[in-house]
């Protein structure tokens, strides 16, 4: 038997963008520190080497103007992929983002489209606190004319961010820190895995799971429990919040009647709300229950390991929504008892951020 | 240099015959759009573009209308556009606010304040990128000086070495706020640009002649160093910021001030220079308003009995 190529999620991005810019000449990469020591965590590490200073070099400090400078080569026919080490620091580009790139298309009346990509890496944990965890996918895709990508395994973050450099449309692509370090099957070969097309990533028949990055991840484990205890659980990895891949979620609810929908973000105007709306009004009669939500509270993040105790949703949070859903009653045994502390994703995770 | 003069009279002729016949026509309610008319500021846009060549990509501000006409975009397809017609350059999308004639390299004009200024340095480091023998223009005013993202814009073309003219028309007012609640009492703009690491020039916006010359200077500047240049161009705003009317009356500047302007009249002081130093007649004068006017007409009758376009066009798709 062929041994399975295993390797990160920050290896797969690296590789994505890698092939991406063999590809296509026109690929440029910018943002703070891609060509740092630290190389953005690992995923830009050795492509200004291979590249040179004119594709790949390092900004200064102003995302708004950057954001712009990136519209500016796009609409010039360049295809920019644009780095923030931490989503909150974007939040300064959001005049370029939602009045330039996401209108230009539409607002020129189709001329010139902006096919830039940005990277937003999301924190959780490790004190990352108020401003250095925002999961803010929902404003994203609120605004018309953005495309949202967020991967959950190592093999989407390099299928998604292929599909994303080569989208000729503005595309967010968020990246969940605590996914870089896990890793899975990926191919070698340059596969762009389209968007808007969710991934039904462990099948079932008890209840739908929807869910996106990290959260799906959390959804597997708790999958994994209740399947020992004799539920099945259908996970559907929604891959890009916007567009939303409704057919396969309502496909796979048809099936189990049942949807508990995850979020990364704040519960109130979140993903997981309008999921769950948009499946009321679609599909009131085939549900058997109400459906339910788990996301963040409506609060900030706090920084101290005390305040997150019982911030974030994990596994045993879904494993028991799910049973109360499901009204049945289970040993829950060690899975309850954690291996590691609650603000890390595993013992490999030592900080900074 | 007559032929350029002539070029020059009637490129600024022409904008300020096509603002007057949108001021004229506005009260019809059939152009439903905020409008910003250039009218005052014709030799600082005429200047700049007729100095650019096609190849060079310009961006530009809500004030555009000028930017546009002189860069050479199509003007049936910017009145259309106005009209909110599907012969629009926008398709009705866009209206006065954004304009856009990719033929001529007029690459966008923005309503937000400073919003263009980052891109047009993106279309620079593009050329810069694939060695493009052509430079990007940023229009801009003095509000946008207040901007973030301006000084964000000016440190990155300047640290990078980009390919970016400047051109910053100054003409005192941002809506109906005056430049000294904005900005401390007599520090220069471009010098103050000059301080962050930009070569700028200073001129008077309303002598065309000046412009130009400045215009082809700082060019030929960029060209030499590959550095990017700012220019500031001293000018004033007739009419309302916002709209067809004169606003002397609302209280926000004196008549006084908008007459001693007038006295500056960049059109009227052109058109007495070209008279005394021989360059054209009074007759040739009158063929070239005649000629415009013409010209104008035609535009708003394809404007006007161009056809909306169908509402189901509003929910096409979002994406390319």
């Amino acid at each position: 038997m062929k041994k399975k190529r295993l390797i990160t999620f920050v290896e797969a991005i690296k590789e994505a963008i890698d092939q991406s810019m063999q590809k296509d000449g026109n690929v440029i990469v910018f943002g703070l520190g891609v060509d740092d020591p630290k190389a953005i965590f690992g995923t830009t590490e050795g492509l200004q080497k291979k590249y040179g200073k004119n594709r790949v070099f390092d900004v200064p400090t102003s995302e708004n103007a950057m954001t712009g400078v990136g519209i500016g080569a796009a609409i010039d026919g360049k295809r920019p992929l644009m780095v923030h080490q931490r989503l909150d620091f974007f939040l300064l580009a959001m005049d370029q983002l939602v009045n330039a790139a996401a209108k230009w298309y539409f607002m020129f009346g189709k001329q010139q489209s902006v096919p830039i990509t940005i990277r937003l890496i999301m924190g959780r944990g490790w004190g990352q606190g108020p401003t250095h965890s925002q999961n803010l996918q929902a404003w994203f895709a609120h605004i018309p004319g953005l495309k949202v990508v967020m991967p959950a395994t190592a093999a989407d973050a390099k299928g998604l961010l292929i599909s994303s450099i080569k989208d000729n449309n503005p595309v967010i692509f968020m990246e969940h820190r605590w996914l870089h370090n896990l890793k899975g099957e990926v191919s070698k070969s340059y596969k762009p895995i389209p968007l808007g097309k969710a991934n039904i990533i462990r099948k079932g028949s008890d209840i739908s799971i929807v869910a996106m990055s990290y959260m799906v991840i959390e959804a597997i484990h708790a999958a994994e429990f209740l399947e020992e205890n004799g539920i099945s659980c259908e996970v559907v990895d929604l891959r890009t919040v916007a567009p939303i891949d409704y057919d396969s979620i309502y496909n796979s609810i048809k099936k189990t009647k049942k949807v508990l929908v995850l979020d990364t973000g704040t519960l109130d105007g979140s993903i997981s709300g309008e999921i769950v709306s948009k499946v009321v009004e679609n599909l009131w009669d085939t549900l058997d229950s109400k459906p339910e939500r788990l996301a963040m509270p409506n609060f900030p993040e706090g920084t101290s390991f005390a305040l997150t105790k019982n911030y974030h949703v994990s596994s045993e949070d879904i494993v028991l929504k799910i049973l109360e859903m499901l009204n049945q009653d289970i040993e829950l045994g060690k899975f309850f008892k954690k291996e590691y502390p609650h603000d890390v994703p595993g013992d490999w995770f030592t900080g900074p951020f | 240099m007559s032929l350029l003069d002539l070029k020059l009279y009637k490129n600024m002729l022409l904008i300020r015959k096509v603002e007057e016949s949108i001021a004229k026509n506005y009260d019809a309610g059939k152009m439903r759009c905020p409008t910003h008319l250039s009218i005052g500021q014709e030799a600082a846009a005429s200047g700049v573009g007729l100095a650019l060549k096609k190849s060079d990509s310009a961006v530009s501000t809500h004030r555009a209308h000028a930017h546009y006409l002189a860069k050479g975009g199509n003007l049936n397809a910017m009145i259309a556009e106005i009209y909110g017609k599907a012969t629009g350059c926008c398709k009705g999308r866009g209206g006065s606010m954004h304009l856009i004639d990719r033929k001529v390299g007029f690459e966008g004009s923005t309503a937000i304040v400073g919003n263009t200024i980052p891109i047009g340095v993106g279309l620079g480091l593009s050329k810069k990128i694939s060695k493009k023998k052509s430079i990007s223009v940023v229009y801009c005013g003095d509000g946008s000086v207040e901007e973030g993202v301006f000084y964000e814009s000016i440190n990155f073309a300047a640290t990078k070495k980009i390919p970016v003219l400047f051109v910053c028309e100054n003409n005192s007012y941002s809506v109906y706020s005056p430049l000294l609640v904005r900005q401390p009492e007599g520090r220069k703009i471009h010098e103050m640009v000059k301080g962050m690491g930009v070569d700028s020039a200073y001129e008077d916006g309303n002598d065309i002649r000046k412009v130009y010359r400045l215009t082809k200077r700082a060019i030929s500047k960029i060209y030499e160093t590959g550095n990017p240049f700012f220019m500031e161009l001293q000018t004033y705003r007739w009419r309302e910021h916002c709209g067809p009317n004169y606003d002397n009356n609302i209280g926000y500047r004196s008549e006084e001030e908008f007459l001693e302007w007038k006295k500056r009249d960049p059109i009227k002081l052109f058109e007495k220079k070209l008279l005394k130093e021989k360059i054209c007649t009074k007759g040739e004068i009158r063929r070239i308003n005649k000629e415009v006017l013409g010209q104008i007409k035609e535009a708003f009758n394809f404007a006007k009995s161009s056809p909306f376009p169908d509402p189901s066009e509003a929910f096409d798709s979002m994406f390319a």
